[in-house]
């Protein structure tokens, strides 16, 4: 980001060539035109797309993800990975549920089902930090521990979400509660990310491990926060579900959800290899990802061709991520 | 009348049966540059990492302005005045040059609280600087865009923006070209010429020591087995010390 300003690639420098300059200059801007595109394009196929009745249905799909991408991106930047966070998402609401039927007030049961998920992302944090687990390893691990304790204490069968119905309303229930929740969540991440130390410490623990131990951040603290974080976004998404759906599924979320909230990190500009990323990227790449699925199934295209578009979608956003990125960095040097 | 800023006796760091330092005593005097030249594995980096209290010694005593310290944490260290560069120089690459230098010191905002103050860092890292002669295009630039001299130089830049009274420097020339040098050395000859602040390097390049440091200190297998004024010795005797360590090894 130097004073240059370059010139368009085609010639001699104009105005246009340095506002799209700009403009790709921008880390998110490749994958917002993306977006528009694919909604440019649905709408034209279906002019139902953009109907009122379709975009609550879009912002349902779009809101899960958007909120456990959150969490996700933060661990990315910082190195690790939680391939465990769908199964705390199926498994929050039912600690809600049974603290709830034990007698506890629904606020409290909800508080004690987050509280639980710290506890839980805490053991993900602290077995990769302390033992030096490598977290995809860790994070596999409670994977498949917490789906059978969820299976277990549910009996695998489904269960009814309680609540007064204006509560419910609030967590999830109403059409457009959920999304307000992601906008919410993502607008307080990404300003954590920005403008706090959290946020700067995270950014420097992935870049530079040593260097930020030796800059004095405490880089471990870091990471189990981050899991912990993580691990609460994943429960909360998973009771704002329970409460849009009426009823609490123990096989609600899993690696499906988890892997999107990872793509839609990825999609949006955060790479694996730590150190850098965006949350607001997150947001715009579960956005992507939810137009495509629900465009699709509007046009009446089944799941397993979303899966291959999915898959499509990662590879292309990787490669043209790390080509613009080049082209970002050319032209700062300019 | 002089007191040392910082001084070490007989500091002992053993890795369970491994023996980096054997018992190293040294000093540096307010304002002196101190070099400390030896091979790989003579324990120089481990002796840097315990003054900066990155590692706790086995045992021996460490005095900072006459009082005895026992260094819990680099933040603590830091306190002290203590700042170190590391060869790493622990910069991330990611972030812009200011927030490079203000790194786990950040400056926050009254309001809203707990926000970092991109404005006040921005404007106190073109300060600092302007002040000590560094030139880079914009601290907004990301430290990975700059070269390497340049790196070296916000690295130092950062350790001298607190108010750091001890420097050390790990290996502040390496890997680094005679222009990209050049740079560095000035950069440190100034900030000896500001008065109050020590510097111990931990260097390679004989001449380049004899140069820039006041006092040089010459480490082998984890022991000091030489120490002079700059002055007083040459690359020639430096050189023939080393030489007849390693013919020893050899023989032996």
């Amino acid at each position: 980001m130097s004073s240059a300003t370059g010139s368009g690639a085609a010639g001699g420098p104009s105005r246009v060539g340095s506002a799209v300059d700009a403009f790709l200059r921008i880390r998110e801007a490749s994958i917002v035109v993306v977006a528009i595109l694919l909604v440019i394009y649905f709408q034209s196929v279906n002019e139902n797309f953009l109907s009122k009745a379709n975009l609550e249905t879009l912002s349902q799909f779009i809101a899960a993800s958007a909120i456990i991408a959150c969490g996700e991106i933060m661990l990315l930047i910082c190195g690790e990975i939680d391939l465990s966070v769908g199964q705390v998402f199926a498994l929050a609401p039912f600690i809600m549920h049974f603290a709830n039927t034990a007698g506890v007030p629904l606020v409290l049961a909800i508080i004690l089902a987050l509280l639980a998920c710290a506890l839980i992302g805490l053991l993900n944090g602290l077995i990769t930090v302390m033992l030096s687990v490598p977290s995809f390893v860790t994070t596999l691990g409670t994977l498949f521990l917490i789906n059978g304790f969820t299976l277990t204490i549910s009996h695998g069968s489904p269960v009814q979400t309680g609540g007064s119905e204006a509560f419910a309303d609030v967590m999830g229930a109403w059409g457009y509660s959920e999304i307000l929740w992601a906008f919410l969540i993502v607008a307080i991440m990404h300003t954590a990310l920005r403008q706090t130390r959290w946020g700067l410490h995270t950014i420097a623990t992935g870049g530079n491990l040593t260097g930020a131990a030796e800059a004095g951040i405490h880089v471990n603290r870091i990471k189990v926060g981050n899991f912990v974080l993580t691990s609460v976004l994943g429960g909360f998404t998973g009771i704002l579900e329970a409460f849009r759906i009426g009823s609490t599924d123990p096989l609600a979320g899993g690696t499906n959800i988890m892997f999107l909230a990872v793509a839609a990190g990825v999609i949006g500009g955060t790479p694996l290899a730590g150190g850098s990323g965006t949350i607001v990227g997150g947001l715009i790449g579960a956005i992507v990802l939810g137009v495509l699925r629900d465009g699709f199934t509007l046009q009446g295209i089944n799941a397993f061709t979303f899966d291959m578009i999915i898959g499509a979608a990662i590879l292309v956003a990787m490669v043209s991520n790390i080509h613009l990125g080049r082209l970002r960095g050319a032209g700062a040097r300019r | 009348m002089n007191a040392d800023a910082l001084r070490a006796e007989e500091i002992v760091k053993r890795f369970g049966p491994l023996t980096a330092l054997a018992g190293v005593s040294m000093h540096v005097k307010s304002g002196e540059i101190l070099g400390i030249l030896g091979d790989n594995g003579a324990g120089k980096s481990t002796l840097m990492k315990i003054l900066t209290g990155f590692q706790p010694q086995t045992s021996g005593r460490l005095f900072v302005f006459g009082d005895e310290v026992e260094l819990r944490s680099v933040d603590h260290a830091r306190a002290l005045g203590i700042e170190c560069v590391y060869q790493d120089l622990a910069l991330v690459n990611g972030l812009s040059v200011y927030h490079n230098m203000f790194l786990n010191r950040e400056r926050l905002r009254r309001f809203p609280p707990r926000m970092l103050n991109n404005g006040s860092m921005r404007h106190r890292a073109r300060e600092v600087l302007d002040d000590i002669g560094v030139n880079i295009p914009s601290v907004d630039v990301e430290v990975e865009r700059l070269s390497g001299g340049q790196r070296q130089a916000i690295a130092v830049a950062r350790a001298v923006s607190s108010d750091a009274r001890i420097l050390l420097l790990d290996e502040p020339l390496a890997a680094m070209g005679a222009r990209e040098s050049a740079l560095i050395i000035d950069l440190i000859l100034r900030l000896k010429a500001r008065g109050n602040l020590s510097i111990i390097m931990i260097m390679h390049n004989y001449a380049q020591t004899l140069d820039i440091a006041d006092r040089i200190m010459l480490m082998q297998r984890g022991t000091v087995t030489y120490e002079k004024a700059a002055g007083e010795t040459s690359v020639p005797e430096l050189m023939e010390i080393v030489r007849r360590e390693y013919r020893a090894l050899r023989s032996a």
